[in-house]
């Protein structure tokens, strides 16, 4: 653990970089990776039970990295609180319907694959592991927007269900672009990538990129800040009960 | 060769007789294609169903290296579930089919998927001996006489060996851990234990397949001599784990070179295998809904699937969405 301890749960790590974009991108990566191992033994077909996991795996590995350039993963994962998790509010959202978890998969994967090529490209404490995870978020997109297509363009009923799931992740996604400190990145370029790539495929799929706010009204940074929604309380409760039951166990 | 109905069978007779694998294409006696079905569908629906007392440990695994494990075994399942519903393929039946009959009791899967994985240490007890009873049963099935069969196992058996270990490495550390972890590991195997026995199949005067599966090589080993084996692998491993197994009649045979152990509870295992047993019906109801609230998933991709074909772009959506909606 470096300077800043987070073995007391209520600790607000401070920031100082790299250590909160660390935590910003290891709590994405972590909590979409456990919203996923959620459809384990339910996915509508055997096909989507591998690729729903082999993603869940990426982000797990992706998170495993981040957390460790902070302090330990496990400290980190088990024993930090609501208040002191730094994922966007996107990621932590409950799986929904098929449609709402690939709405979730498009917005995020797309935004994670343009903000990691960037890293990749930059030279920070980031470069190399961008650098590797882009192919892995590559593949995230596109499976991504394939059933984007599928779901969009395909029957009635799963038009309604996708433009639906699209519309009620929206105001989720302002978050995505309020810079980070200690991640030099180009935030009105990545949003307009992102902008453009999102409206591209919801297009191509016969939906229309959803109008109204990207954010909620009281919002201050929110995820990134530490403030939540509240199904992110009870998805913390499940991941960590068992850890918390046994201090000081190793696994 | 003569083309006529008795060429053919002594022509598939010489085969099996020669140890040479029956392919899709060969001729093959209508029972010994059924009784391939039969089998290979059970065995495909038992990694499908058994994803779920797994899965149920997903959310809660209690390290992030255990988590990522767990998925990642769990992804595998689903995988050997594929390769086995395309070995049933190869003998003219679909996987919509067999899913149907799964879904509707008519076709089976392991008796073992219907126990409860109550604690964190039932991860591991699966592992060690739900994984190790089903190699003991699978490594043999590399050599069955139905290439497509033979050949998924070979690739089944290498990843079930490596969950197996991690298995038995997850229960060592809980064994050796705090008390409380200890006590954890006992009672998972305590649990698991019987019924890990009872997956070997009902005892071999009882078996109503065997003595044809032997005979057609698609089984090597009779299921008593299967489980016996299976003893024998697994005494050790228990002392090395620091656990008990929970049998006062089970003891070292000096005469016979074995392990003699207590008697099963068949009535238990008749009672699961009659749908009685703890999760039989969470289970498969679990499996119905997953399919019943995908069907408009499957439904859209292939309609999707049509349009593009339409539009002469199929070939960009290679996915088999289709056949399952077909």
């Amino acid at each position: 653990m470096n300077d800043a301890p987070v073995t007391a749960p209520t600790t607000i790590p401070q920031a100082a970089p790299p250590r909160a974009a660390a935590l910003a991108l290891g709590d994405d990566a972590l909590v979409l990776s456990h919203r996923l191992g959620e459809w384990a033994g339910h996915a509508p077909v055997l096909e989507e039970e591998v690729a729903l996991a082999n993603i869940a795996l990426d982000l797990l590995g992706q998170a495993r990295i981040l957390l460790s350039l902070v302090g330990d993963e496990d400290e980190l994962a088990y024993l930090r609180e609501e208040r002191t998790f730094r994922n966007l509010q996107l990621v932590e959202q409950p799986n929904g319907d098929f449609a709402h978890t690939i709405a979730r998969q498009l917005y995020f994967s797309t935004y994670q694959l343009f903000l990691y090529r960037q890293l990749a490209a930059g030279d920070s404490a980031f470069t190399g592991l961008a650098a590797k995870a882009v192919k892995e978020v590559a593949y995230h997109q596109d499976h991504a927007e394939h059933w984007t297509l599928r779901l969009g363009d395909g029957t009635a009923e799963s038009h309604e269900r996708m433009a639906r799931a699209c519309g009620a992740l929206w105001r989720f996604t302002g978050e995505m672009f309020e810079p980070v400190e200690g991640l030099e990145v180009d935030w009105p370029a990545l949003e307009d990538s992102w902008r453009a790539s999102v409206t591209g495929v919801l297009e191509r799929a016969t939906l229309t990129l959803p109008e109204g706010p990207r954010s909620g009204a009281w919002r201050a940074g929110a995820g990134r800040q530490g403030l939540h929604t509240e199904p992110f309380g009870p998805m913390l409760a499940e991941m960590q009960h068992l850890h918390r039951s046994h201090p000081g166990a190793s696994w | 060769m003569e083309t006529t109905a008795e060429g053919f069978e002594a022509g598939f007779d010489a085969a099996v007789a020669a140890d040479e694998r029956i392919e899709p294409r060969d001729w093959m006696p209508e029972a010994y294609r059924a009784s391939l079905v039969r089998q290979i569908a059970q065995h495909a629906h038992s990694e499908i169903i058994g994803m779920q007392p797994e899965a149920n440990w997903i959310t809660r695994a209690p390290s992030l290296r255990r988590k990522a494990i767990l998925m990642a075994k769990v992804q595998d399942e689903a995988g050997h579930g594929l390769y086995l519903y395309s070995a049933a393929e190869t003998l003219g039946t679909g996987r919509e089919e067999l899913l149907d009959k799964l879904h509707t009791g008519r076709q089976k899967y392991s008796s073992i998927f219907n126990y409860p994985t109550l604690t964190w240490a039932d991860v591991g007890a699966i592992g060690w001996l739900v994984d190790g009873a089903a190699i003991t049963n699978q490594v043999p099935l590399c050599r069955c006489s139905y290439g497509p069969y033979a050949r998924a196992m070979v690739r089944i058996c290498k990843e079930e060996s490596f969950h197996q270990r991690q298995g038995y490495e997850l229960l060592l550390a809980l064994s050796n851990g705090t008390p409380a972890q200890h006590d954890m590991a006992q009672d998972a195997v305590n649990r698991w234990w019987w019924p890990s026995l009872m997956m070997f199949g009902p005892p071999d005067d009882e078996s109503a397949h065997s003595a044809q599966s032997m005979a057609w090589k698609i089984k090597r080993h009779s299921n008593d001599e299967l489980r016996r084996r299976f003893v024998d692998i697994c005494v050790p491993q228990a002392e090395a784990l620091g656990l008990t197994l929970p049998d006062p009649d089970l003891r070292w045979n000096e005469e016979r070179g074995r392990h003699d152990f207590g008697a099963i509870d068949w009535a238990e295992f008749r009672e699961v295998l009659k749908g009685n047993g703890p999760c039989n019906e969470q289970r498969i109801t679990q499996r119905r809904r997953a399919h019943e609230e995908g069907a408009w998933v499957r439904d859209a991709a292939a309609a999707y699937a049509t349009k593009r074909a339409a539009d002469g772009a199929a070939a960009e959506d290679g996915i088999r969405m289709m056949e399952a909606t077909a």
